[in-house]
């Protein structure tokens, strides 16, 4: 039973963030500001979904459904180190191809793949 | 000694993903691990001559959960620009630039992860000592040279300016 509301609660919570991440990407104006949203939020939300799972796991105690979620943990550390790289190679890529920062003041431009 | 810890990181890891604890299956783990370790000793640690990699790492594990309270900020700034109304009035992005007075590449590696993972801040570029660092507003950016920069010269044990 607390099992159960623990694992509904860090879920709920996850999938908030992933809402509010797919939100930002949509929203803000221009490709940085965009993988702002898309590099951060799903670091949170995969560890809170995740973290969820290794813990519904535990609802049958025993050694095999233990290292199964320490499984699930290790997935946890690779996406905490693999994400933030990935996003910064993304942005460097942009970079490089030469996508112009959105300022202050500036209209959205809304064209932006079109362009390119 | 290489030799040795990797093969006994190796043998944790097949014992932790295979689950199975019968004679045949330590067997075999123990074979592949030993022809693995031989192979593979000089990839996981490169630099033979280096001391001090046990404390490194536990004032890296030691820096860990401040970066987790930094991760949940940086989503809750994340979902708050993204649900704001006038989002668009809020935000004000910039790119900025500054130069860093770490030297190791961990070191580095660890500040360029750190920054994108901390509230409006992402890493664009690193170029040696340079950062390019794309903020949504610029109060974002006070951590990175006040806090984050001296909490990882303290874990990899580099000089603080």
């Amino acid at each position: 039973m607390l099992i159960d509301i623990i694992c509904i609660g860090l879920m709920s919570l996850g999938l908030f963030f992933f809402f509010a991440t797919t939100i930002g990407i949509l929203r803000l104006p221009d490709f940085y500001s965009r993988m702002q949203a898309a590099g951060k939020g799903d670091t949170l939300s995969s560890m809170l979904v995740l973290t969820g799972l290794a813990v519904y796991n535990l609802h049958h105690w025993s050694f095999g459904t233990l290292l199964v979620s320490v499984k699930i943990m290790f997935i946890l550390v690779f996406i905490f180190m693999a994400s933030p790289t990935a996003s910064h190679h993304i942005i460097e890529a942009g970079y490089d191809a030469g996508v112009k920062p959105w300022t202050k003041g500036e209209e959205k431009n809304e064209q932006e793949g079109k362009e390119n | 000694m290489t030799f040795l810890y990797t093969f006994i990181i190796m043998l944790a890891f097949w014992i932790l993903l295979s689950g199975k604890f019968d004679i045949f299956h330590l067997t075999l783990g123990v074979i592949s691990c030993l022809l693995v370790a031989h192979f593979s000793r000089d990839l996981i640690f490169t630099d033979k001559t280096k001391k001090g990699r046990l404390p490194e790492a536990f004032r890296f594990i030691a820096y860990i959960p401040w970066l987790l309270w930094q991760i949940v900020l940086s989503n809750l700034s994340v979902a708050y620009y993204a649900l704001h109304p006038r989002m668009m009035r809020e935000i004000d992005p910039q790119i900025y630039w500054f130069k860093t007075y770490l030297k190791k590449d961990i070191a580095l590696v660890t500040l360029g992860n750190s920054i994108t993972l901390t509230p409006g801040t992402i890493t664009v570029r690193i170029v040696d000592d340079e950062f390019y660092v794309h903020t949504l507003h610029p109060k974002f950016t006070s951590l990175i040279k006040d806090k984050m920069e001296g909490k990882i010269a303290r874990i990899f044990g580099e000089a603080e300016k």
